[in-house]
């Protein structure tokens, strides 16, 4: 199939079958998956500068379909999404002014490539830690002697971390009682989506994979309620990014919504398995995502310095 | 078990006839249109692409709903 918009042939079962999978994980998941669908577009010839924008574009179309189910299932909490949404567009944009500066200045990419990998390989390696220890704390705690909890009941190996940022007092402070937290600075929801803004400034796609986790470990949201309110949060941010790089004439609508086609499949049946796991057991399952966001860096690093 | 897989093959089976025919006939018939606004008006080419994709998610999201309650319905 022709797509004039960029001027190149795809194989639009190859693009409907890519939507799928990055649907399936991204519903599952909370993520945009940006990680896997950028570099299967590049691979299938798709210009580069086509490849962010158009892959946005289809993010907003499969998190609305996946927050949609997410919302059925009680997993979303509107408040926190709202001032996520602050946070990660003043993020965003302050990612893409920053790497423009420093791209002047120095050699950025090796730079942010190099940290982005560190942190992305401690996230999968952090998170498979502690999925498998929650899992074994469940396990003893609940096993035996409830037969039945709910699956959105949450457990986690290290509570310190979000209990230490939900005590400190720096107005305004704020409640979220749909994720279960009474109190909590305003300020702590804006950084963590800040820095999950530049990562996305930086990197480009969602940065989900770092975002999730971060609202999990740090701010203590239970792992349904994340995955689902960071795919709610996606779709402001995500459309956000589409406008911006549509009028830089940078997205091939066609081709997004044709991947949508197949996303819009695999969102609907990744946010229902949810309904099937444990908290412990999304995050160990969650670990491998940051890693293949490692892998799929180091190669961009690895070709693009490579003569 | 069986019955459950014989009604997700038909879901996937109606889900693909009808994704086909928007294929070949709302995109293909937008598209030449599309590429014009893209070459000629990139502010509008970016309202309607933003509100082609939400649209097309809240359809596409609606037919899926549809077909898994239809098929639910059949097999109680």
């Amino acid at each position: 199939m022709y797509f004039p918009i960029s001027g190149v042939h795809l194989n639009p079962i190859y693009l409907i079958v890519i939507g799928f999978l990055i649907g399936t994980l991204g519903g599952f998941f909370g993520v945009g998956g940006s990680f896997l669908a950028g570099p299967a577009l590049f691979a299938a010839g798709l210009p580069m500068n086509f490849v962010v924008g158009t892959d946005l574009a289809h993010i907003v179309g499969k998190s609305i379909v996946a927050a949609r189910t997410h919302r059925v299932l009680g997993n979303i909490d509107l408040k926190l999404a709202a001032i996520m949404v602050l946070g990660t567009i003043a993020g965003s944009e302050t990612g893409v002014q920053a790497i423009e500066v420093l791209k002047k200045k120095a050699d950025v990419d090796l730079v942010v490539g190099f940290v982005s990998i560190i942190v992305f390989s401690g996230i999968a390696l952090f998170c498979a830690w502690e999925g498998m220890t929650a899992i074994r704390l469940w396990q003893r705690n609940e096993g035996g002697r409830n037969p039945g909890p709910s699956r959105k009941q949450d457990v986690l190996a290290v509570q310190s971390l979000s209990k230490t940022i939900q005590k400190i007092k720096l107005p305004p402070a704020i409640s979220l009682p749909h994720s279960g937290i009474g109190s909590i600075s305003f300020w702590a929801i804006m950084f963590v989506s800040f820095v999950g803004g530049i990562f996305s400034g930086f990197l480009g796609g969602g940065a989900g994979y770092i975002r999730m986790p971060s609202m999990v470990y740090l701010l203590g949201i239970p792992t349904h309620i994340a995955v689902g309110t960071d795919l709610f949060e996606i779709i402001i941010s995500a459309s956000y990014g589409t406008i911006r790089h549509a009028m830089n004439g940078n997205v091939d609508i066609v081709i997004a919504l044709v991947m949508q086609t197949g996303a819009a499949l695999g969102a609907r049946i990744g946010a229902n398995l949810t309904r099937y796991f444990t908290g412990p057991r999304i995050r160990l399952a969650f670990a491998p995502l940051p890693l293949l966001g490692a892998v799929v860096i180091a190669m961009k690093l690895l070709s693009s310095h490579h003569p | 078990m069986q019955r459950t897989l014989l009604y997700l093959i038909i879901e996937l089976a109606i889900y693909a006839a009808l994704v086909s025919l928007y294929l070949a006939f709302v995109l293909s018939f937008l598209v030449d249109w599309l590429k014009d606004l893209h070459a000629k008006e990139p502010a509008l080419y970016a309202m309607v692409a933003i509100l082609l994709m939400i649209g097309q998610a809240i359809v596409l999201e609606r037919l899926v709903a549809s077909l898994v309650h239809l098929t639910r319905r059949r097999r109680e």
